[in-house]
């Protein structure tokens, strides 16, 4: 391992009414990965925010290859080699991979752009790189993986790159796509480069870090060398609690409950004659990879999405589901992958999304009384054990877990029977994950139905009476808990040419 | 600490309001005076009206180009029905109202059902609708009643002065009250925000989305059917060909009132105050000798220093969340 060449310590940061940052230091040498963790809100951002110049610290020292470093802007950051890849893509998607790459720096003729110095530029950098990419492709024509190799090219394409930050990369990556990533990295750190990565995935930190560094409440905790080091070790010393750890090794659905879902013959573009049953009380889940059809499906039923053909039975009786407002009629509620993007009003409060779903049942005639959906979302708040200030703060200002917390709030305050819950995790630190499935299964055992899509297989077999897999749109194969494994999950998920359409058990 | 904060911030534009009157006051030439108070109410009528209308559509996230044009052209038909076609007054007042919520319900089908841009399908019906009036009057100017005439003399008594009392400033008050409790206090007020701040987590949580974006046009065209008899009572005669850039004046209201372009928040108060700053700095301006380049001259910078500093306090709004 080589020297070190990133030295923080004693950095404080305080925002008004939050003290983000209290003596939180981090350590980075030449070539290694240091793995920085945390639940959501420990300071990890925060600290990187500081580290690249887009907020200014308080107190404390960042040395830099042994000279202490003032960052007044990301710029700053920059110039001195400090890059980061964000988690949310920066790119601009009607532009083209080498547009993208070269962006405020164009190799010009006179006034104009030289398209193909450009081009060729781009393509040098991407063999470099190994990367097998068209310097002339749009970037929204390309998979999320792919463009994320976009960002990290551009990244080193500041010749001078000598710190690379990635921002939970992995989060929106298939595990073929994680296993280039990952290769790609160990390549860079080969190449002398320092690497910070944040993850949630504790699995992975094995695979990719030589060091720990875990963050809690804004503070530094400990850094550990990740080959002596277990990775219940890393989860205690994050949330500095006990994980909710049962797995299920039998359906806990009474053998004569009732079904309250049917689904039959669901088609349309992204779904192939889709159909499966859902029973009062049951947690069935979802798997698949990442383009299986499963979310698709998910929305034909919450009539997000119009589909071509198929029925939809709820309670025995055949529904007519056009829109959301249809689904949502019947007793079916959808919480999505994306929160911010179709779960939440993030810029409004607690209260005013939790009953937006019922307006009516907080409502006199025509207007709101406020303070009984005050009441009501406080309820909820105690209920849930949502963590916030008050009900009139902004859902915005709530971490992962608690904002899917919100969406949960939502759907019982409408008293939705059948609840589909959409990778409920996804972006959810450690702790609040197991609140999160211990949530899932009260309700599941107050007698709500649950559908769960998950791409984490522990997560499937921890919380499912039932699994179904999907590939390219089919269902490919039903496995009651007690006989589902990681490996028969996968084995079906992967099977693309078996058109099984499941059999009722 | 945090909540007084943001408390002073909502005092920011009445404090304005506030100095803006008594820096005229105190630089203006007779600006300190009840008919100078009367006139600045008098020019917010119209004006308010528009402002209220097109503040729920900028809260849902759209924007409404025809205020302008639709204002005159409910005006023009009000008063050709009432001279020409010898409607009663009552009846061609409704119809004015009329006219406005029929491109109010036009607007809300293009943007809800036929998914047009805002700004597109508005466009087109802000030349629409100056066409129709010049169609259907033969592009003959009306007129509106005055005081002494026999017929429908109460009108302008009604709306706008009786006995030197501003009457209209309860018209537009008790409106304003009105549109507070739609926007602040009802369901379909809730729905507004909703659907802006997040439309398509809105139309997941089982909103009918587009029901409810319809009835925001229809309601908005309302409040602009209003305007146009605000406006006729104000100025009496209306030329077809008319009302553009009227829009303007009604969305600069909300926009120096705070409502946010986005979407997703605004408030109705805001609005108001917006509208009263216009005004103030319309007749106050005057007062002080300056005539109407300089007025619109000056608008146009409160409008720039208003979202200015209105993204100024989102961006420290913003920053006390923890990251």
């Amino acid at each position: 391992m080589g020297d070190v060449i990133l030295k923080m310590t004693g950095i404080e940061k305080s925002f008004p009414g939050v003290h983000a940052l209290s003596q939180a230091q981090l350590e980075v040498r030449a070539g290694e990965v240091m793995a920085l963790v945390g639940e959501n809100g420990a300071g990890k951002s925060t600290l990187m925010k500081v580290l690249t110049g887009i907020y200014p610290k308080d107190d404390g020292k960042i040395e830099f290859f042994g000279k202490e470093i003032e960052l007044r802007s990301p710029k700053d950051a920059q110039d001195l080699g400090i890059c980061i890849v964000h988690q949310e893509l920066n790119l601009m998607q009607h532009l083209t991979v080498a547009e993208n790459i070269f962006i405020g720096r164009e190799p010009v003729i006179g006034p104009f752009v030289n398209q193909r110095e450009q081009n060729r530029m781009t393509t040098e950098l991407l063999e470099s790189l190994n990367i097998d990419l068209n310097p002339k492709r749009v970037v929204k024509t390309l998979s999320v993986a792919k463009q994320q190799m976009v960002e990290i090219a551009k990244a080193l394409s500041f010749n001078n790159t000598k710190l690379l930050i990635f921002d939970e990369p992995s989060a929106v990556l298939t595990d073929t796509e994680i296993d280039d990533l990952f290769r790609f990295i160990n390549q860079l750190k080969a190449d002398g480069l320092g690497i910070i990565y944040i993850s949630h995935r504790m699995d992975e930190l094995k695979r990719i870090s030589d060091r720990i560094t875990v963050m809690r409440d804004g503070q530094y905790v400990d850094t550990l060398v990740t080959a002596n080091t277990d990775i219940d070790e890393v989860v205690r010393l994050m949330v500095g609690r006990v994980i909710y750890e049962e797995p299920r090794t039998h359906s806990m659905v009474a053998p004569d409950a009732p079904t309250v879902l049917e689904v039959e013959h669901l088609n349309s573009l992204d779904v192939k004659d889709v159909s499966f049953h859902l029973k009062k009380g049951e947690i069935l889940g979802f798997a698949g990879l990442v383009g299986a059809g499963r979310t698709e499906t998910m929305r034909l039923i919450c009539g997000a999405d119009p589909k071509d053909s198929g029925t939809i039975r709820v309670n025995g009786k055949e529904v007519r589901i056009k829109t959301p407002e249809d689904a949502v009629r019947n007793g079916i509620g959808y919480l999505s992958e994306d929160r911010k993007r179709y779960g939440l009003c993030i810029g409004r409060s607690i209260t005013e999304n939790t009953v937006l779903t019922d307006l009516g049942k907080v409502s006199k005639g025509l207007f709101v009384n406020d303070r009984k959906a005050d009441r009501i979302s406080q309820d909820y708040i105690d209920k849930i054990k949502t963590k916030t200030p008050s009900t009139r703060t902004l859902v915005r200002s709530l971490s992962g877990g608690n904002q899917q917390k919100i969406v949960i709030s939502k759907w019982l305050f409408k008293n939705c029977d059948i609840l589909i819950f959409d990778e409920p995790t996804r972006g959810i630190d450690v702790g609040a994950k197991s609140e999160i499935y211990h949530l899932m299964t009260e309700l599941a055992k107050e007698g709500k139905s649950i559908i769960m899509i998950s791409s984490e297989l522990p997560e499937l077999l921890r919380l499912s009476d039932r699994i179904m897999v999907m590939c390219e749109g089919k269902v490919t194969g039903e496995l009651d808990i007690a006989e589902a494994s990681q490996e028969g999950i996968m084995r079906f998920a992967t099977d693309r040419n078996v058109g099984v359409s499941k059999n009722a058990g | 600490m945090l909540g007084k904060k943001i408390n002073l911030q909502k005092l920011l534009a009445p404090v304005v309001l506030v100095i803006l009157y008594v820096l005229f006051s105190i630089i203006g030439n007779g600006f300190f005076t009840t008919d100078t108070l009367k006139t600045i109410l008098e020019s917010s009528y119209y004006i308010g009206f528009m402002a209220f209308g097109v503040t729920f559509i900028i809260i849902t996230g759209g924007i409404d180009l025809s205020l302008g044009t639709v204002m005159m052209c409910s005006a023009l038909l009000g008063a050709y029905s009432f001279k020409v076609a010898g409607w009663p007054l009552a009846l061609s007042l409704v119809l004015t109202v009329a006219v406005g919520v029929m491109f109010g319900l036009v607007n809300g089908v293009f943007v809800a059902k036929l998914k047009l841009p805002p700004f597109i399908s508005t466009l087109g019906t802000m030349m629409m609708a100056q066409g129709v009036g010049s169609i259907i009057t033969k592009v003959q100017s009306q007129t509106w009643p005055t005081s002494t005439d026999p017929l429908g003399g109460w009108f302008k008594k009604v709306f706008i002065r009786y006995n030197g009392m501003p009457v209209g400033a309860f018209w537009l008050a008790a409106f304003f009250i009105i549109a507070v409790l739609i926007l602040h206090k009802s369901k379909f007020g809730r729905y507004v925000f909703a659907i802006g701040s997040n439309e398509e987590a809105a139309r997941l949580s089982g909103i009918n989305v587009e029901k409810w974006k319809i009835m925001v046009y229809a309601l908005s065209g309302f409040f602009v059917g209003m305007a146009g008899i605000f406006y006729a009572a104000a100025y009496t005669t209306i030329t077809p060909g008319t009302g553009n850039g009227q829009e303007m004046n009604g969305i600069t209201g909300a926009v120096i009132g705070g409502v946010s372009m986005a979407g997703g928040s605004g408030s109705m108060v805001g609005t108001l105050i917006g509208v009263f700053i216009m005004s103030v700095l319309k007749n106050g301006l005057a007062s002080c000798g300056l005539q109407a380049p300089w007025q619109t001259f000056f608008t146009g910078l409160v409008v720039v220093l208003a979202v200015l500093l209105d993204n100024y306090r989102t961006r420290a709004a913003n920053r006390v969340r923890k990251s």
